[in-house]
């Protein structure tokens, strides 16, 4: 399994987990990111994710590394899936592990919200009746 | 000189297609091309942001270009 990741297929949090699971972790911190159902009270029917894809894995290297470095982890392995993307199914899963709970619980929060910002993804909201670039206006 | 710019996400929908041909004709950096893009695609004002990438590496408006760069246009991102 790649340590970070971008597919068409479901993705395999279990698998995620597994991965960076080693004797001397004290503790494993794992993110699912899901697609939820309601945006603004609005009816998602689902999500629909397009990524520059080189780019991509690079800046996910990049924050899985800067993550690692920082807070001393064993191992954080970042898996984002791409295209149609139905209500309730992983759309991202980010793991990590370390001696103790607190550096994970710090490095899986950082990741998430630097991916959000860094990394080439584009997210597509699609409703009954239209459908919406997530963020693209202020 | 003549440059290929790649879009994604709603940068595709303001320019209706995949890519589009920009010609520069005065410094050839980053900032003339969004200039170019600006006027031709008024559009691109309305975003949050919009950011340049040159070979897969994010630039600023001073960055050269050359003929052969891949750039491309990297509207707010939305991953997650």
């Amino acid at each position: 399994m790649k340590d970070i990741f971008i597919t068409e297929d479901q993705l395999d949090a279990k698998a995620c987990t597994e991965a960076v699971t080693y004797p001397g972790a004290g503790g494993l911190v794992v993110f699912i990111g899901t697609v939820r159902n309601l945006t603004k009270g609005r009816s998602v029917k689902h999500l629909e994710f397009e990524a520059y894809e080189p780019m991509a894995l690079k800046e996910m290297a990049k924050i899985a590394n800067e993550a690692t470095n920082k807070w001393g982890l064993h191992k954080m392995v970042i898996h984002h899936r791409l295209g149609l993307v139905p209500i309730e199914e992983e759309a991202v899963v980010i793991a990590c592990s370390s001696a103790h709970r607190k550096e994970a619980f710090e490095a899986c929060e950082y990741a998430i919200d630097t991916l959000k910002e860094t990394v080439p993804i584009w997210k597509k909201e699609v409703f009954e009746d239209g459908e919406v670039w997530v963020s693209a206006h202020p | 000189m003549e440059i290929q710019i790649i879009a994604f996400g709603i940068a595709k929908d303001i320019i209706n297609g995949k890519k589009v041909t920009l010609s520069l004709t005065d410094e050839h950096t980053v900032g003339e091309a969004r200039r170019k893009l600006s006027s031709e695609f008024p559009d691109f004002s309305k975003l949050a942001s919009l950011k340049f990438a040159v070979n897969a590496n994010y630039v600023e408006d001073n960055h050269l270009l050359t003929a052969d760069d891949e750039v491309v246009l990297i509207p707010p991102v939305s991953g997650g």
